[in-house]
């Protein structure tokens, strides 16, 4: 039982938090329509330099060699930074939390594996100048063959992308290409199946285009710090990631933000601050990095990808008994955030659905494109794109309504989710009842009176037998349960029961050093 | 690089400034006059959000010579309150919830007053025209819409 102290807090406000229907003004509004919302790029400060970067021309290439020689001699410019001058030019944006191996570098030093990636970075005196110095800087590119597809890269003698993860796809805990879901014995109930609907999905990435391009401008600030104004969307992730690659304690900076010019997660990469910031050091003078459109559009990272394939078996009265799922997560040339969103695809499996078999392979696999990124329940929307394409054709294939398909097959609560946990306030069936009675659907009577809280559970609640699990598990773990749950299971008294005994655990990478209890969903711990 | 002067009225005040040849106005009246009220979103006439009007008119400040408006009256959102009293359309705009990032409010704002300012009673047809070339990637269109169409009513029940 989660239990808040109320009490400490009693004087601060009161309980009545019931806003729907009342229209609440936003705080920001009144900046918002004189104009005065203060966006990282209204900052104008004295002094202040330019920051453009050179990025790659071609999607997978050997660096033979960068001369600036010409360039530093450009008007105007006052630093020309290169891969050796970042302190630690090699990060993975998850390591704050233990999350992956370092695979990217802030300035591509040996090979650039996606077009648009940075090699060099100019700061001048105006952008005019620095555009100036920038076509002035010579790269010898040796081309390198290019993999743009997520399963030519698992095919043998694929183009290795990056040379961390030499199987173009991300580990998991060390020793897994894949994150995989087992519950029940899906061959076994498609082979018993009275159809089998087997459909391959492909999705585009998917650009945010915020209205306001990614930038921040870094300064020095009077105490020895540096003030740093930024359009992030994730403050003190991105102040830490600065830190790290710069390999300063991340006191060293003041961040200010929270006026996002429209982010929808396409502003939590840190993609312009560590080389703002690194320009302010090696300058001394306050350093503007804006990013163009056409910079946004190409280097801006976007909703990555997906290749997915179901295969379900459906009976002939509406049931699904079986969903196989196997699916490429497209991460472009480095981590970034897909490695996650991997992981909360699979716990999506396979849907808000009750399916007694679940078979689910996810591949966050690295090909030579830009790498992609949070985007608006990235990992989940694409595959629920793919389950309800799906669940449309096999209502079609067994003659039923799609409504009433849907509501048969929901999650009650009650009942066993394919990952082990026990559907709780479930409301699918409410919903489709009432977007079919909104847009005039008419469902049969048995339908209407069908609910979330009934028929639930019994037999549902089960695990079935699952091969290749070394231990059987006759009930789920204990849950928390929250005060906002319909029906709490025991008394809120009752004295803590033994937990029950741990499941199989795979093989554990080595106990982090912080942070790692911090993120619940990548490590399975319970946040504290 | 030689600069040339520039004098034009910026939001009813005579100014000065010497820019150099093929600065645009976005600049000059960002970096060089200290108005921030313009916004840059693409720097290609795409977005709409650096919106202002030049003797009254509509115009992309990114796509326009800041040496074209000598001697011209050019206005941006900085300019549209009556002193402390909101114009009308930033009033309809916080009352319909027209914006959320806030980001492409500014070009929204000098759009919906150049349709107002020669057209009082837009039909809503009329308002969607207006306001096309201004993107919204919050996509709050509809607000906006009905921001600008009830700005249009409550003029007319004052007058």
């Amino acid at each position: 039982m989660l239990e808040l102290r109320k009490d400490i807090f009693a004087d601060e406000r009161d309980d009545n938090l019931k806003e729907i229907g009342k229209g609440t003004q936003r705080q920001d509004m009144l900046g918002h329509v004189t104009g005065t919302s203060t966006y990282f790029d209204d900052h104008k400060l004295q002094g202040m330099l330019h920051m453009k970067v050179l990025r790659s021309q071609h999607a997978h290439a050997r660096l033979r060699r960068i001369d600036t020689a010409e360039a530093e001699r450009s008007q105007g410019v006052r630093r020309i930074i290169r891969g050796a001058d970042v302190p630690r030019n090699l990060n993975t944006l998850l390591s704050l939390i233990n999350f992956g191996k370092d695979d990217e570098p802030s300035l591509a030093v040996d090979k650039v594996r996606y077009k648009g990636e940075p090699i060099v970075a100019i700061v001048a005196d105006s952008p005019r100048e620095a555009h100036e110095a920038m076509a002035k800087v010579r790269v010898d590119y040796e081309p390198l063959p290019a993999v743009f597809d997520v399963e030519d890269a698992l095919k043998p003698g694929a183009p290795v992308v990056n040379e961390v993860y030499p199987k173009n796809t991300f580990i998991y805990h060390d020793v897994y290409d894949h994150q995989k879901l087992r519950f029940g014995d899906a061959d076994r109930a498609l082979a018993g199946a009275d159809h089998v609907l087997e459909q391959r999905y492909q999705m585009s990435p998917i650009e945010h285009a915020p209205t306001e391009t990614n930038g921040s401008i870094a300064a020095p600030d009077t105490n020895g710090r540096y003030v740093v104004y930024t359009s992030t969307q994730a403050l003190f992730f991105s102040l830490d990631t600065s830190a790290k690659i710069l390999d300063v304690p991340s006191n060293t900076f003041h961040f200010v933000g929270g006026t996002v010019g429209g982010g929808f997660g396409g502003k939590v990469d840190t993609l312009t601050e560590p080389l703002c910031i690194l320009g302010a050091m090696l300058t001394g003078r306050p350093v503007r990095y804006v990013l163009g459109r056409e910079e946004e559009m190409q280097f801006g990272s976007p909703r990555g990808a997906e290749r997915i394939y179901l295969k379900d078996g459906v009976m002939r009265d509406g049931r699904i008994i079986a969903r196989k799922v196997r699916a490429y997560f497209d991460s472009g040339a480095y981590t970034r955030l897909s490695s996650y969103a991997v992981v909360k695809c699979v716990a999506h499996l396979p849907g808000p659905y009750t399916i007694p078999n679940v078979h689910g392979d996810v591949y966050c696999v690295f090909t030579n494109r830009t790498p992609a990124t949070a985007m608006r329940g990235f990992g989940v929307t694409a595959m629920d794109f793919a389950i309800e394409c799906q669940m449309d054709k096999l209502a079609h294939l067994v003659g039923m309504d799609p409504m009433e398909f849907r509501i048969l097959n929901a999650y009650r609560d009650g009942d066993m989710k394919a990952h082990r946990r026990e559907a709780k306030n479930c409301a699918l069936i409410e919903c489709v009842q009432v977007a079919a009675e909104k847009s005039k659907w008419t469902l049969r009577e048995e339908f209407r009176r069908m609910s979330s809280r009934k028929d639930g559970g019994g037999g549902r609640a089960a695990i079935p037998a699952t091969p290749g699990e070394t231990r059987p598990r006759p009930t789920a773990p204990a849950q928390q349960r929250t005060a906002y749950d319909r029906s709490l299971a025991a008394p809120l008294n009752e004295p803590p029961r033994e937990p029950p005994p741990p499941p199989p655990s795979p093989p554990q990478p080595a106990a982090p050093s912080h942070g790692a209890t911090r993120f619940s969903s990548v490590f399975g711990t319970r946040r504290r | 690089m030689s600069k040339i002067p520039l004098q034009f009225r910026h939001n009813g005040r005579e100014v000065a400034i010497f820019v150099d040849g093929g600065t645009n106005l976005l600049v000059a009246l960002r970096e060089l006059i200290g108005d921030m009220t313009p916004k840059f979103g693409c720097g290609q006439g795409g977005c709409g959000a650096c919106s202002v009007l030049i003797d009254g008119a509509l115009h992309l400040s990114c796509l326009t010579l800041a040496e074209t408006v000598a001697g011209r009256s050019v206005e941006t959102l900085d300019g549209i309150k009556q002193g402390p009293q909101l114009h009308p359309l930033q009033r309809a705009f916080m009352e319909n919830f027209a914006a959320q990032c806030g980001y492409c409010t500014p070009g929204m704002l000098m759009a919906a007053k150049a349709l107002l300012d020669r057209n009082p009673q837009p039909s809503r047809a009329e308002v969607v025209e207006a306001i096309s070339g201004n993107i919204c990637r919050c996509t709050g269109y509809e607000p906006i819409i009905n921001a600008v169409l009830a700005a249009a009513s409550g003029g007319r029940a004052s007058a």
